[in-house]
Order: C-alpha cells, then sequence, then structure tokens
C-alpha cells in the first residue's frame, strides 16, 4: 500500500507539461479561438517526438510499456495545458486496446505506427458519440454491436460537428454506416475490450478536469489577489475566499478518486465500474464548480472574449459530457452501489494483487 | 511501486487478528452513550479492555503502550473498529489530539508521565481551549496563569469542553504574558480536572445529554512541570494539536464508510415508498465516503513518506464534516414523517439515525467551524490576503 507517485511518474508529467507550457501557450490557445490555428500537425509531431503516444504501448512495439496509472498524471497535464490534440484517446485508449486486441493482426500491424504518432486513431464508443478526432485521421478504432471493428478514414459517415471548445475537432460518426474494416473482436471479449475503452476514457477524463480545476482554481485566486474594490483587494473578502476554499476542497478529494481509479483500468467488475463513474463524476463535478465560481470571481472580467479563462471553462463543460455523460454515470453508480456492490470499510481496496 | 492500492500480506493478516479479537471482546449491547456518567463509566472499561489486547494506541512507541504500529496498519485497525462496531473512543481529546502534541512537544518525562495512562485508558483527557469571549478567535482568550514559584495559578472561564464533565484531566492554553497581546504571550498546561480550585460544570447539549462543560479556574494551582513545551509557546503547540484534530487521526474514514453503507441499506428498505431522487444523495453519500477513505490513505502515504499535514487539515475537516451532515439529513430524508421519532419509541428501528443526525450538526462548528477553515484554506494554501 503506497499511495505516492515515483519520482519518475513525475519527472515525465514535469517534461510533458514543460512542452505544453509551449505548445499550449496563451497566444496559441488564443489563436485556435479566433479561427487562426495553423499549428495542428506541429503540435501532434512534438507529442510524438516526446514519445507520448507510445507510453502505454509494450516495448516490442516501440512503446514505453507503463501501466494505465503512470499515464494519469499525464492526463492531468493535457487538461491543465487545455491540449488541443487527443493525446489521450490515442495514447490511453486505442494503444492499450489494440495491444490487448494484438492477437489480431491488423491491430499488430498498426500497433507500431499509432505509439509512433504516424497513425492517427478516432476512437468511438456509443457512450461518446462526439469523437475528438486527431489532425489528418487515418484510421478508426469502431466500438459497435457487431464488435470492435478498425476501418480506414474514410470508411465511416462522420460528419464534423462544431465544438464550443475550439480545442476539439469533433466528428459524429454513424455506426451503422460503416463500409469494410476489420473486425478486430466480437462477442463477449468485444465487450469486455469496450468496457475498457470507456472506463479509461471516463478516468483520463477526469484527470484532465483535475489539471482544469487546478488551473481555474490558480486564476481566479490570482485575479482576487490582485483586483482591488472599495480599496481591498477582491481576495481579502470571506464571500470570495469562501467560494474558491470550496473548490480547493472539491478538488482535493476528487484527486484520489481518480488516481485510485486509474489503477483498476485493466478490470471489468462492478468496483472498476463503480470508481470509474466516481473519478468521471466527482472531477467533472470539481471543474464545473472550478469553472462557475471562477468566472464570478473575474465578475465582468471573465465574461470577455479576451480573458483566457473561457478556453479552460469550455474545456470543463465538454468534458462533463465525454465518455460518459452525467447522467450515465450516475445512474450507472446508483445501481452498482444499491444493489451488488459489496460495501463498507474494508472493500476500497484489493487484497495484494 | 508506487501507486500500489493493494494490501499487503502482512497487513492482511493484522486485519485478521484485529478481526478476531474485535470480535472475541466488542461488548454484545451497546453501551450506555458516554456523555452520561453511566456511560461514561462503560466507556472509560472499554478503553481498558483495548489497552489488554495491546489495542489502546497502536501506532505509540512500545515503551508507552503501543505496538510502533505505522499509519497504515491504524487504517485497517480503524476500518475493523467501525466494522464491528466497537464502542466510540471516550479518551479521543487524549489519544488523538494530546497524544500526538505530546510525542512532538513534551519532554521525556512528560511522555513516561502521560501516555501510557492514557493508552491504559486510566486517565480521560478534554481539551479547554474556548471561552464565552472567545470561541473562534481563539487568540482573544483571557484565561491566566501566573507564575508563582514552581506553580502556575490558573484564572479564568473555558466552556464548550467535549468530555470535560466526567474526564480526568484537560489540556489548557492559558495566557502567561498580561502585556503580550493575542497569540504571543500563551503557554499549554495541563490541569487535573479534581483538583482544588477547578469547578466543573456539564452543559446539557441538544439531545439533552452533558456532552461538554464549562470549566472555572478559580485560583487553581498546579505545578510549572504541567508546562507543554516553553512559556509563550502556547499557540504554536496548540495549533499543532488543531491540526492533528483536523488532519488525520479524529475522524477516521471507516466510521463514515459504515454509515454510507447503513444509508445504502436504509434506502433499499424505502426504496418503493421513497422520492426517487433521493437514489441520487445515497450515491454522493458513498462516493463522499469513499474518497475521504481514499484521500486518508494518501495522506498517510505522504506522511509515511516523510511529509507532514499543513493546510491540508483544513480541507479534510470541511469535508469530513459536511459529508456526515449531507449523509445523515438524506437519511431524515428516507425516513421521512418516522424522523422525528426517539430511539425505543418507534415499533421499527429506526437505527440511531436520529441521533446521528444530532452530532452531525456539531461536526461543521466543532475543531474550528468551517467558516474559518475556508479562511485558512483561502490565505494559506490559495494565498489570499488577510482580510
Amino acid at each position: 500500500m503506497d499511495f505516492t507517485f515515483t519520482d519518475e511518474q513525475r519527472m515525465m508529467a514535469a517534461a510533458f507539461r514543460e512542452l505544453t507550457a509551449d505548445l499550449c501557450a496563451p497566444q496559441a490557445l488564443r489563436a485556435l479561438f479566433d479561427g487562426r490555428d495553423a499549428d495542428a500537425q506541429t503540435r501532434w509531431q512534438r507529442l510524438a517526438d516526446l514519445g507520448l503516444f507510445g507510453v502505454r504501448a509494450p516495448a516490442a512495439s516501440g512503446g514505453l510499456g507503463l501501466a494505465d496509472a503512470d499515464f494519469v498524471l499525464l492526463a492531468e497535464e493535457a487538461g491543465r495545458a487545455v491540449l488541443p490534440e487527443p493525446l489521450i484517446e490515442q495514447a490511453a485508449l486505442a494503444v492499450p486496446a489494440l495491444t490487448e486486441l494484438a492477437d489480431a493482426p491488423a491491430a499488430a500491424a498498426l500497433l507500431p505506427s499509432v505509439a509512433s504518432g504516424e497513425a492517427r486513431v478516432a476512437v468511438a464508443h456509443p457512450q461518446n458519440p462526439l469523437v475528438n478526432a486527431p489532425p489528418g485521421l487515418s484510421h478508426w478504432l469502431l466500438c459497435t454491436p457487431r464488435g470492435i471493428l478498425l476501418a480506414a478514414a474514410d470508411a465511416v459517415k462522420a460528419p464534423v460537428r462544431a465544438s464550443v471548445d475550439a480545442g476539439r475537432r469533433l466528428l459524429e460518426p454513424d455506426l451503422t454506416s460503416v463500409t469494410g474494416g476489420i473486425t478486430l473482436v466480437s462477442g463477449a471479449r468485444a465487450a469486455e475490450v469496450g468496457a475498457r475503452i470507456l472506463n479509461r476514457g471516463s478516468v483520463f477524463s477526469a484527470a484532465q478536469c483535475l489539471g482544469l480545476t487546478e488551473r481555474m482554481l490558480a486564476l481566479a485566486s490570482e485575479y482576487a489577489k490582485e483586483r482591488v474594490q472599495f480599496g481591498k483587494p477582491i481576495g481579502s473578502y470571506q464571500a470570495v475566499k469562501h467560494h474558491l476554499a470550496s473548490v480547493a476542497v472539491k478538488l482535493e478529494f476528487a484527486r484520489p478518486v481518480v488516481y485510485a481509479a486509474a489503477t483498476r483500468l485493466g478490470g471489468t467488475d462492478a468496483r472498476t465500474e463503480a470508481c470509474a463513474s466516481h473519478a468521471k463524476l466527482a472531477a467533472s463535478d470539481a471543474a464545473e464548480l472550478a469553472a462557475r465560481t471562477a468566472i464570478q470571481v473575474h465578475g465582468a472580467m471573465g465574461y470577455s472574449w479576451e480573458l483566457d479563462l473561457h478556453f479552460f471553462m469550455k474545456r470543463a463543460w465538454a468534458l462533463a459530457g465525454a465518455w460518459g455523460e452525467r447522467s450515465f454515470h450516475a445512474r450507472r453508480l446508483q445501481a452498482l452501489v444499491c444493489s451488488g456492490l459489496a460495501l463498507g470499510p474494508d472493500q476500497t481496496f484489493a487484497a495484494t494483487g | 511501486m508506487a501507486l500500489d492500492l493493494t494490501f499487503t500480506a502482512e497487513q492482511q493478516r493484522f486485519r485478521a487478528e484485529v478481526r478476531a479479537w474485535l470480535a472475541a471482546n466488542v461488548p454484545a449491547t451497546p453501551l450506555k452513550t458516554l456523555e452520561s456518567e453511566a456511560g461514561f463509566a462503560q466507556h472509560r472499561e472499554w478503553e481498558r479492555t483495548l489497552a489488554r489486547g495491546n489495542y489502546g494506541m497502536i501506532t505509540w512507541p512500545k515503551e508507552y503502550g503501543g505496538r510502533g504500529a505505522n499509519l497504515i496498519d491504524w487504517l485497517v485497525f480503524e476500518e475493523e473498529y467501525y466494522r464491528a462496531a466497537a464502542p466510540l473512543r471516550v479518551n479521543q481529546n487524549g489519544i488523538f489530539l494530546l497524544g500526538p502534541t505530546l510525542m512532538e512537544f513534551g519532554s521525556a518525562a512528560q511522555k513516561a508521565r502521560y501516555l501510557p495512562a492514557m493508552a491504559a485508558g486510566e486517565e480521560i483527557w478534554a481539551q479547554a481551549w474556548s471561552e464565552p469571549q472567545s470561541g473562534s478567535d481563539l487568540a482573544a482568550l483571557r484565561a491566566t496563569a501566573v507564575r508563582e514559584g514552581d506553580s502556575y495559578v490558573l484564572r479564568g472561564h473555558k466552556i464548550w469542553s467535549s468530555r470535560a464533565a466526567f474526564a480526568d484531566w484537560a489540556f489548557g492554553i492559558f495566557r502567561t504574558d498580561a502585556a503580550a497581546e493575542r497569540h504571543r504571550g500563551l503557554t499549554f498546561i495541563l490541569v487535573p480536572l479534581r483538583h482544588p480550585g477547578v469547578r466543573v460544570r456539564g452543559i446539557r447539549q441538544i439531545h439533552g445529554e452533558p456532552g461538554f462543560a464549562e470549566i472555572f479556574f478559580e485560583d487553581a494551582r498546579v505545578p510549572v512541570a504541567n508546562r507543554l513545551g516553553e512559556e509563550g509557546q502556547g499557540w504554536h503547540i496548540a495549533m499543532a494539536t488543531a491540526g492533528f484534530e483536523r488532519g488525520l487521526m479524529l475522524r477516521s474514514p471507516a466510521r463514515f464508510q459504515v454509515a454510507a453503507r447503513r444509508l445504502v441499506e436504509l434506502w433499499r428498505s424505502r426504496a418503493a415508498s421513497a422520492d426517487p431522487a433521493l437514489v441520487g444523495r445515497v450515491a454522493q453519500a458513498w462516493m463522499d465516503a469513499e474518497a475521504y477513505a481514499l484521500n486518508t490513505y494518501r495522506t498517510a502515504s505522504r506522511l509515511m513518506a516523510g511529509g507532514s499535514i499543513g493546510v491540508e487539515a483544513s480541507l479534510n475537516k470541511i469535508f469530513w464534516s459536511e459529508l456526515d451532515l449531507e449523509l445523515h439529513r438524506t437519511a431524515m430524508s428516507l425516513l421521512g414523517t418516522r424522523a422525528e421519532l426517539l430511539p425505543g419509541a418507534a415499533s421499527e428501528d429506526t437505527d440511531a439515525w436520529l441521533e446521528g443526525f444530532i452530532f452531525s450538526l456539531a461536526g461543521p462548528i466543532y475543531a474550528g467551524t468551517n467558516e474559518i477553515q475556508r479562511n485558512l484554506i483561502a490565505e494559506r494554501l490559495l494565498g489570499l490576503p488577510r482580510g
């Protein structure tokens, strides 16, 4: 039992943070939101150069062979930065799914180029109908009632949908329209792989929400120190302090839920599903509260396009609905807690694995 | 390996040992409330039973009546303790608050004098901090300790002192330097409660029992050896005690996890007629209890790796007190028309929810109100200016 991260895990996150400070600098995000972004390919390449797409891939496929729990701090950083590219979908969803399905020759053949970032994969799941797609999409990984399909980019009818978050290039695939494509797996095993994709999507979306919450809390706290009204910084008033402190409490208690859920993502048992839904609910609630609090603390300034705050708020709103909207996770969790899940203080952690 | 969230074989063996001991020793009929004289005596006896099993305070060194166990073992012990519905710890102010404070600030002689008696359940402690004019504004306290030779002479009026009605000792903060203001010139002193010049008067709480008391010091004389730390260091030591109180030890997560499980059972028994919207609150209670447990293990791991608890204690205190209140409010909503019934008044078992609800209302008030905790978070964690 050790609920701390290693130096290696922290260092990897720090290196990624350094990269995003450059890739997602305020002027870069502003260009994106103003429709002047021409850097998507460059950003993707620099993520690839740092080896981020291969973190979860086996060494034999050119990856680092690390675990879900090793990825969680990276997802947090992606959220903090409002990273436009779907790093999470490719590196933390597609790569482990293809690794698991590597007994299918098509999956094994594609894996190294997905891990290197050369192939660009969009991941579709019934609980994530609006797919955040990479620039230069080359493949679809589709969770359908027929099984898990691998298809070429043009094999799926998928209209573009504009998001309030300019950092998300959304496609809405019609899962019944797939022509061609290879069924990697079907039946019960497909359901399991699909469940793992959904739980990973949920938990890593949650991790992004942690980063967003921390960033919005920091922005609002800084503003509250600087903005003077009635002769004092507004942050010296308890009404403002208490709003911000409540966000800090939400964040503190969402964090361990997300980290713990990340250690269970290999399973598909009731506890794994409850933990994944809990993580999604807790972290997206924290991000939602952070967004609502941050705009209130900023006042009219927070409502203006020229302040960066809206980039973070919009990502938080988008992630609240991605990889299982709130009502899906709330209902799934309620059903598990009220029937079936073993409850009580000795049930939180597994015995030695 | 980091983020290893599994118990070792040794931890599982310890869990089994604790479970077996509790199964053999926890009284079959629940004890009377510890807010009554008879109930207090029963709880004191239970502390002695725990000590005979060497479970008084397992994290303390062996020479002070502990087992030298680490914090993860302590959490395992607490999980089994609440799972077994074992009695409340009547000496919580001693073992969870003063104990760690003595460990950090006490002399060798003081540790040897007080800790083993605490672990053995022989001396029960109360906290004497608040005064009628100084609650949230603790630094405004007026009670004085005047040095006369080898003694301090105590004068003043402490109030809202939990357990003091029947306890043996209190740890208090007194002003030793009349010229110093606010948090300067304060000293941390240990005082016997059955002692010349010390008068204790119980105060009935809203449930009707004397759960706290006021303490009058009328020229009570205690030896200088009863001073913890240096003269004038009282505020610094008290804030460390408050950190222990709000931080890791006072409210262990198992308490809320057991309550959340009972709430789910209550929901199941009432689901047919209850407002369907309540299921969301039931699930939220389970989530919050789990989140609190996970964060406690995270804090324990951090402490074991050499870290410390600072302002996190305030985050913690807000979270457990609000989750407890919300959990019990949900139970009261589920009980509906029968929520008002006193224990024993109903033919069916309302399972002590009313008592728990009333107790949960105190959580956001004691150990520093949640408003004060939010100020501390804003100023110390977020760096906002003092008002």
